[in-house]
């Protein structure tokens, strides 16, 4: 019974997660997409769990809306008062409260287990075998590569008017942050000034950014990521342009990421950040 | 039962006092409840109104109208503050509170009269301010949140966030007077035989609401004091640099802000028990259950705030704590739902539009509900924090949810307060508008949030203005309903039927049931006796 009953449970859930890679972005970029109704695609370990962790949680509770609705449909109709004019004068019954008092317990700790599990996962890993630094700004990333000769470049919002095409809009930045595939990469982040929150849904990867802190987590994104770009928002109120900090990796091989790493000290050694910074602030549309 | 409670009463005439110090220097429960519910309706008016105006920004990608982004967090924030602060609470505690707690317990009036009425004027003094702030040097943008740094003089330099955090100074004083009212009112001056374990949920709702209020807004106002000295006198509690954690702020706003959401949900709760039972002609199922499942949703509530904190960095034990915590309020709240249902089952339902309200309550209660299972979770907070699928999931349970009551509460006692019916028929149709407009509204929410929409951005990727857009019809829809419902309103004191003392027939047991409608000046000419009667409900 139990069995048969965790068998169409995960049949249902297989049905919703198998609804995942059909909300991949356009052009093969993680992205969402037109009318997308379910989580991005999972880039990563923990995101492969988060979202199959959601499409069991999205069956219990449609489970028991419908059961809720079924019950309220049966009731308007069997008790309204032109079908039931007198009314039952039941006003307790132990047992069915008990029940309903227990049942839920049950259906709570089922789905609590498997939570802190992809929690405790989720949190940071033990073997990292690179690390970037995130620090937060009014309205843009810096991002830092301590393993990588501490090579740092800041990634800003491109506007719309400035965008080439084929860029998406409200997500385009001018320098990507790269990481390698299949590496466990650790996620440090802090702010310079007000609380942001770096966040990539098809990573799983959700942490404010806040000052005097520093906050750590991880990822590992898949192989077949190679030559994608993953996109996210800052997620926490950070003022005027909150929504116009976008966040966009580009997915490499280790080759070419070390390549790259070679090309982008030789890039932003000879930049000043914070001229870049200004310029490109001066040409954003900032209204305030 | 009919004789107890002065059933000649329409017969003798009340001695009114003159407009001025009838509305404003009012010491009368009932006549403060009124001028509570159109406060509420006012500010109703503005906070909705804002809300609307981002609903039409965000019906399209791109900026269309408001320019200046400040402006529209300015407007996300006002918006949480009025529909919270000056809306909901007012409404539902100082509203249908005010007019019905003393009536249903058999009491003369609230327990302190004039400090009702200092309640209901910080109130509106409070309001003012929060409008000031909203038009001074920029505005409060901070988000309802008003975390700091964002909210210290660095970021937000204009006087606007102190006249915000004055006004909510001035909002909570105003709550904290009123709920030591309500706690006084139900423990002292309940009529003979009017037993806790006999009151009607209304008052059980609003007491431990009462409670709520109590001990959660002064830790609001502990850090609201804080936040201000930061801003003015240079202490840095909430500022790093000066040794101090803007993580503290965090903890003591939710401290206070998770209660917040039962304080604006559990009366509510009372109001949805009260017509649940009147129009099944049934006693609610599992009174005591009922009852003491709202205290154990007032005791929990104290010890969950954190898990609107998963992101920022707790440790990972302290946030599995805070995920278990958050699963056990699903019990209670099971424990209320199923038992709506089962006081229906076996009953004899008139749907009468207080009660379609009613149904609409538990439909989008457990919509919402069922979301909030997911979100305790702080695994899946990785992908849902801060995005959509928490503002379709907080409208549904909690703000959406308080209006269909407060809806549901005005069309149930619209004939006690005033005197006058409101018409059945379009009472009908309002309701459906309204219905259909939040769905359409807050449902496709859910899709944005989950494909990654994140909130409070005014322009957003091409992918999701699909869903956008269909939210932003979904806002007319429910715009119509809302000015459906003030003409209903206005309809009903110009030229409303003559309401009978008990229009709703054998259900309605409670005490407001008899005494005339509107219920007179002073409401009982003799002091009603419960003793040996069967529990209200
Ligand atoms: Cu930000």
């Amino acid at each position: 019974m139990r069995n048969k009953l965790k068998m169409i449970l995960s049949a249902l859930a297989g049905v919703l997660i198998s609804m995942g890679p059909a909300f991949a972005g356009p052009n093969g970029d993680v992205r969402s997409s037109d009318w997308q109704i379910w989580l991005q695609e999972p880039a990563s370990p923990t995101a492969d769990r988060i979202v199959a962790f959601n499409g069991q949680l999205m069956v219990i509770e449609t489970l028991i809306v419908i059961f809720v609705m079924g019950l309220m449909a049966y009731i308007a109709y069997r008790y309204s008062a032109k079908n039931n004019p007198v009314p039952s004068k039941t006003t307790h019954h132990v047992g069915l409260e008990v029940a309903w008092t227990i049942l839920p317990i049950f259906i709570l700790v089922g789905i609590t287990i498997p939570s802190l599990k992809h929690l405790y996962f989720a949190d940071r890993t033990p073997d990292a075998e690179m690390t970037l630094k995130i620090t937060g700004n009014q309205w843009y990333w810096n991002y830092a590569y301590p393993d990588q000769n501490n090579l740092t470049f800041d990634s800003i919002f491109v506007p719309d008017d400035e965008l080439k095409p084929g860029q998406p809009r409200m997500l385009t930045v001018d320098n990507k942050v790269y990481l390698p595939v299949e590496t466990n990469i650790r996620l440090l982040m802090t702010s310079a000034d007000v609380i942001h929150n770096w966040a990539i849904p098809s990573l799983s990867v959700k942490l404010d950014t806040v000052p005097g802190r520093i906050n750590e987590t991880w990822t590992r994104i898949h192989e077949k990521y190679v030559g994608k770009t993953i996109y996210g928002m800052c997620s926490e109120l950070c003022g005027v342009n909150h929504g116009f900090m976008p966040i966009a990796i580009e997915a490499v091989s280790k080759e070419d990421f070390a390549k790259w790493v070679k090309q982008a000290q030789a890039k932003f050694a000879s930049d000043d950040p914070k001229a870049n910074v200004i310029v490109r602030l001066a040409s954003a549309k900032v209204t305030r | 039962m009919a004789n107890a409670a002065g059933a000649h009463h329409d017969e003798h005439h009340d001695h009114y006092p003159s407009f001025f110090s009838r509305w404003f220097c009012s010491t009368n429960h009932k006549d403060i409840g009124t001028v509570y519910m159109f406060v509420a309706m006012f500010a109703a008016i503005i906070g909705g109104g804002m809300s609307w105006y981002i609903r039409l920004e965000l019906a399209e990608p791109g900026i269309q109208f408001i320019q200046d982004k400040q402006f529209y967090n300015v407007l996300l924030t006002a918006h949480g503050f009025l529909m919270i602060f000056f809306v909901v609470m007012p409404g539902t505690i100082g509203g249908f509170g005010n007019w019905f707690v003393p009536m249903m317990i058999g009491a003369p009036d609230m327990a302190f009269p004039r400090m009702n009425n200092i309640s209901l004027w910080l109130l509106v003094v409070a309001l003012l301010m929060l409008l000031i702030s909203a038009f001074v040097e920029g505005g409060v943008g901070t988000g309802w949140t008003v975390y700091p740094p964002l909210s210290n003089s660095i970021y937000h330099p204009s006087p606007a966030v102190d006249f915000g955090i004055l006004s909510l100074h001035l909002a909570g004083a105003s709550s904290i007077l009123g709920a030591i009212n309500f706690i006084v009112t139900i423990f002292n001056m309940r009529a003979p035989g009017m037993t806790l374990h006999k009151m009607p949920l209304f008052v059980w709702s609003i007491l431990v609401t009462a409670f709520l209020l109590v001990l959660a807004l002064p830790v609001l106002a502990g850090g609201l004091t804080m936040l201000l000295t930061d801003r003015n006198f240079g202490t840095h509690f909430f500022d790093p640099a000066g040794g101090g954690d803007p993580i503290l702020w965090q903890h003591l706003f939710w401290f206070f802000g998770h209660p917040e959401v039962y304080i604006i949900i559990l009366p509510a709760f009372g109001i949805i028990s009260q017509i649940v039972s009147t129009f099944s002609k049934k006693p609610v199922f599992g009174y005591l259950g009922m009852a003491y499942a709202m205290a154990a949703i007032g005791v929990v509530g104290f010890v969950v705030w954190a898990h609107h904190m998963y992101a920022v960095g707790l440790d990972v034990d302290t946030r599995a704590y805070f995920t278990a915590a958050t699963m056990v309020i699903a019990v209670p709240t099971g424990v209320k739902i199923f038992s709506w249902l089962a006081t229906m089952w076996g009953g004899s339902i008139e749907f009468k539009t207080p009660m379609l309200y009613a149904f609409g309550f538990i439909f989008l209660f457990v919509v919402g509900g069922v979301t909030g299972v997911t979100l305790a979770n702080s695994s899946a907070d990785l992908v849902f924090h801060d995005t959509y699928f928490v503002v379709a999931h907080f409208h549904y349970v909690m703000a959406i949810a308080a209006i269909f009551a407060m809806f549901a509460g005005w069309y149930y006692w619209i004939g006690k307060m005033s005197g006058k019916q409101y018409s059945e028929i379009w009472g009908k149709i309002q309701f459906w508008i309204f219905f259909i407009g939040v769905n359409v509204l807050f449902f496709p929410q859910h899709f944005a949030g989950l494909a990654g929409m994140p909130r409070r951005i005014p322009d957003y990727p091409d992918a999701f203005a699909g869903w956008n857009y269909v939210s932003s019809i979904g806002a007319l829809i429910t715009a119509v309903g809302t000015l459906l419902f003030f003409v209903i309103l206005i309809r009903t004191y110009a030229s409303g039927a003559k309401a009978e003392q008990n229009p709703w027939g054998v259900g309605a047991t409670t005490l407001e049931w008899q005494v005339p409608s509107p219920a007179p000046f002073h409401t009982f000419e003799d002091q009603p006796d419960m003793s040996g009667k069967a529990p209200a409900e």
